[in-house]
């Protein structure tokens, strides 16, 4: 909290980004009527939820995924490990950003808006529905990062690749319905970025055609959850710490 | 003049080992802008190929964004600014105040450096995304657009450097200043045609935007290319692109006059 000014410039930054989105939405729609199935509000819709999920993830542990290689790399590591609590847990939420909980505020206000221009009067099971996808969303995408970060254990320097992974993010807030093919295939099932935003914003406007997204949602979720856990118990064995 | 030669040759050198992480940079790229080509594909899928107003067709539309990716290699500032308001912030920059080595021709250098050892590296991949659209590539309209283009693009990555540089200078008064170069970057990334052809803006916004050095950093060269600007106009833009670059410079030599003014040289 030392640098008031710059805290609330980072927000301004974030807002200024998710505007460009919405822009970028508007601007679309001024040359077509509807993607696929999808309608300019709908769309408007994912966008939010597409930010709302990047910001709570942003919050947790985002910062704490992009720090862990610097955590090996001086030696820090060693003192989470000896402390009685789980390691993973404490490296993954070490540093709460608030700033992105502002942010996921601002995308609440824009669902909102969005939901009301749509005449959406969402029941109380499809709220709970849409935040407990919105968790699972954020659980994958937490899974997937975490798993690029820990191959700091291995190159050392792995915070390129984490970034890297920060384009995955561009994708997740368009519709489901722009891809097809391969690219659909594998964003939907192995690197499920596809589904993480679509699949609420289609719980709650309505427009989910069966319930296997659910299914596909929570089942790829649960196994990247497993894989990046396994795939964290090996890293952290090759952990040898700094010359102290 | 030889002492930049060295700090090119050096910084190529240094910039090589990151190869790898300039690889994955450029692969990791790809998937939004494949992202990008497939929605645009939809959406003219969906209008039927009927209207094309904004002047683009699907496939120009296509071609625009590869040309995006193409002037990004060529020309963007990669991690300059970073360096430079680091140098700054650590007191690095205390040495270039005693040596012969001006400091501004020093970052052009290293500049240079890092963009010969980028596109090094992002050439082949690029070149095997490309080939996959080749359809959609066209060769420019004949070979005297084509030298113009060069000379935008020469001054587009002159522009983006210089601009980059005067924000980095910031770091004289400010600790912390990667706020605002994200903020910036937000304005260059809609208002430079990163996201979509400034063609697709309303008219008079589109007036607007080319009041400001924005479109100059990205959109004009690739204009060129596509041979949406010729005659008088081409060269009135070109001219307007060379006065934004002296103006950026000039801008650039003043925030460092009057940052080193302030500079108080910690851990020197």
């Amino acid at each position: 909290m030392s640098f008031k000014g710059n805290f609330l410039l980072w927000i301004l930054v974030e807002l200024l980004w998710f505007g460009l989105q919405l822009c970028f939405v508007s601007v679309i729609f001024s040359q077509t009527d509807a993607v696929g199935s999808w309608s300019k509000w709908q769309m408007v819709l994912l966008v939010g939820t597409s930010n709302f999920i990047q910001q709570l993830y942003q919050a947790l542990f985002l910062t704490n995924c992009t720090n862990l290689s610097e955590l090996v790399r001086t030696g820090k590591m060693d003192f989470f490990m000896l402390l009685p609590v789980n390691t993973r847990f404490l490296v993954s939420l070490r540093v709460v950003d608030l700033g992105a909980f502002v942010n996921a505020a601002f995308a609440v206000c824009v669902m909102v808006l969005a939901a009301t221009r749509l005449h959406l009067h969402p029941t109380v099971g499809q709220i709970i529905g849409f935040a407990s996808l919105c968790a699972v969303g954020m659980i994958i995408h937490y899974s997937l990062m975490f798993i690029l970060a820990t191959i700091c254990f291995w190159t050392v320097r792995a915070q390129g690749i984490v970034w890297g992974y920060y384009n995955l993010f561009n994708i997740a807030r368009l519709p489901d319905e722009a891809f097809r093919g391969v690219f659909k295939a594998v964003f939907t099932f192995a690197l499920p970025v596809l589904l993480v935003s679509n699949v609420p914003t289609r719980v709650l406007a309505n427009t989910l055609a069966s319930w296997h997204a659910w299914g596909v949602l929570l089942l790829v979720g649960a196994v990247w959850a497993v894989i990046s856990e396994w795939f964290w118990r090996r890293s952290l064995r090759r952990y040898t710490s700094a010359s102290s | 003049m030889s002492q930049y030669f060295y700090v090119v040759v050096t910084g190529l050198q240094n910039n090589l080992q990151y190869r790898f992480n300039y690889l994955t940079r450029t692969l990791f790229s790809f998937i939004p802008l494949f992202a990008m080509l497939s929605l645009w594909r939809t959406i003219y899928a969906s209008r039927g190929h009927h209207g094309g107003e904004n002047g683009f067709t699907e496939a120009q539309m296509i071609f625009y964004y590869l040309l995006v990716a193409v002037v990004d290699v060529l020309t963007a500032v990669n991690e300059d600014d970073w360096q430079i308001a680091a140098d700054i912030r650590e007191g690095n920059i205390s040495q270039f105040l005693l040596k012969p080595v001006d400091y501004l021709w020093y970052r052009l250098s290293l500049f240079l450096a890092g963009r010969l050892a980028f596109i090094a590296v992002a050439a082949i991949p690029l070149l095997v995304f490309i080939s996959c659209y080749r359809a959609y590539f066209l060769a420019p309209p004949d070979l005297g657009v084509f030298s113009l283009v060069l000379v935008s693009l020469l001054l587009t990555a002159l522009l983006q450097f210089f601009i980059s540089y005067a924000m980095a200078m910031l770091a004289f008064w400010l600790l912390e200043i990667s706020t605002l170069i994200f903020i910036l970057y937000a304005f260059e990334y809609l208002a430079s045609g990163h996201l979509f052809p400034l063609d697709v803006l309303p008219p008079g916004l589109k007036q607007v935007l080319f009041l400001t050095p924005f479109p100059y950093q990205l959109y004009f060269p690739i204009q060129i290319y596509m041979g949406k600007i010729a005659g008088v106009d081409l060269w009135r833009g070109l001219a307007v692109q060379l006065g934004w670059v002296l103006l950026a410079y000039q801008f650039a030599r003043f925030m460092w006059r009057r940052g080193i003014r302030k500079y108080s040289a910690f851990g020197g």
